[in-house]
């Protein structure tokens, strides 16, 4: 379950924005992505979970062992709590939201419609699908947005029982969650950052 | 697979969901259709199976950019391209959720309306079935619109103007085989013609809409 990203280029509407990454995260391991806002740490994580394709290089995953988590928690206002993420649950093929329920202290909140949730709320709930993916490589994009010191905590909590159960996580996060994993700069990786073909065809006119 | 039909179903009924927008629409349309071409009972019936078939385009084109657009936005469609769900699959989920909640209802209530318009007796079986079949390619063929609009702020008109060039020959069998079927005349060939087209779609359309959804999501 090991995940190698080698010599990989990522580019941002046809723009190359990190070239020459390499790295290998293997079960439980953390490795937490750092980086100035708008260097391509989005970027790269949705290549690396496969939303987008590479521009060079390659991303080796064993399949469906990725879940992934970003900005937007996919959550359905007028669905409560409890069907949002048994709706994810039953995507992944998992029986159970016990485990998910318990880790982001989502008991008293079951059966609220997802759309009266705070920011923070909504935000524990969108974590707590990962929990119910069942997958062992998490890809988290700022997952602490909104989150309070408490629930911060508690997230570290669940990725470090994760990591303890044989998972992996790559996390691109601006605070320091407490996490023994290694940290790379994806600065140092920026690209030259000029357009290949500015009169070429794009994707865009598949 | 299930789990995303039964959600979609679910969000179609409860508030906001708009289940229901699409039969309202079509209503509106045929209660309009006597106001304006007059009372007369023998027009009426002469233009009943072309308007009850344009009525129904319409409202199920009024929801099509419901189908991708609500999952863009807040993520969802991220998050189920990365899950265990092919997106063909999903796609094609989608296409059946938005018929069961609009093309079905109106195959159901497409008899009231004939009768609103005066359909000849013989053209209710005809009326019916001809948008059981035709109403699903309806679905499909918007949901690859929607796939191709996915993303675009304001991609309602331009998912309209791309899509109703796709329903034109739907709508020509469709409408041709419920006035065959009104007039007493034989059916079989635009049964055929429309049956012909809507497996087409389904057998292919879908594998398309993930293709230019996929190349959205990026």
């Amino acid at each position: 379950m090991t995940l190698t990203v080698f010599d990989l280029t990522v580019s941002r509407g046809g723009i190359a924005v990190l070239q020459g990454l390499s790295f290998e995260l293997a079960p439980g391991r953390a490795l937490i992505l750092r980086g100035p806002n708008g260097i391509g740490k989005t970027t790269l994580l949705r290549t690396v979970a496969g939303l987008q394709p590479a521009l060079s290089g390659t991303v080796t995953a064993p399949e469906e062992s990725i879940a992934y988590a970003a900005h937007s928690d996919g959550l359905k206002a007028m669905l409560s709590v409890e069907e949002n993420l048994h709706f994810w649950a039953r995507v992944f093929g998992q029986p159970k939201i016990d485990i998910a329920v318990q880790a982001f202290e989502l008991k008293d909140l079951l059966g609220r419609p997802a759309g009266t949730l705070s920011a923070g709320q909504k935000r524990r709930l969108g974590l707590a699908r990962l929990l119910v993916t069942g997958r062992p490589i998490w890809i988290l994009d700022e997952p602490t947005v909104s989150l309070d010191a408490q629930s911060v905590a508690r997230f570290a909590d669940a990725v470090r029982r994760h990591l303890a159960g044989g998972g992996s996580v790559l996390i691109a996060t601006h605070i320091d969650l407490g996490l023994d994993g290694d940290v790379l700069d994806v600065g140092s990786f920026k690209a030259s950052g000029t357009r290949s073909d500015p009169n070429g065809f794009d994707e865009s006119f598949l | 697979m299930i789990a995303l039909l039964t959600r979609d179903l679910k969000l179609a009924t409860r508030a906001g969901g708009g289940f229901g927008l699409g039969l309202a629409f079509f209503l509106i349309v045929v209660i309009l259709v006597p106001f304006s071409v007059g009372p007369e009972s023998g027009l009426l019936s002469d233009i009943a199976p072309g308007v009850l078939w344009l009525g129904a385009l319409l409202a199920c084109l009024l929801s099509l950019d419901r189908i991708l657009a609500l999952d863009w936005e807040d993520g969802t469609l991220d998050l189920v391209a990365t899950s265990p769900l092919p997106l063909e699959g999903v796609v094609t989920i989608k296409a059946l959720a938005h018929w069961l909640t609009t093309g079905l209802p109106m195959v159901i209530a497409a008899p009231l309306f004939g009768l609103l318009l005066n359909l000849p007796q013989p053209g209710y079986f005809w009326l019916v079935l001809s948008l059981a079949i035709g109403t699903p390619a309806l679905s499909v063929v918007g949901t690859f619109g929607a796939a191709l609009t996915v993303g675009l702020k304001r991609g309602g008109l331009l998912l309209s103007l791309l899509v109703l060039p796709l329903y034109v020959p739907t709508l020509i069998f469709g409408a041709e085989l419920a006035r065959r079927g009104a007039d007493g005349q034989a059916t079989t060939t635009p049964l055929l013609m429309l049956a012909g087209i809507t497996f087409g779609v389904i057998a292919l359309l879908p594998f398309a809409s993930a293709l230019v959804l996929r190349v959205n999501l990026r």
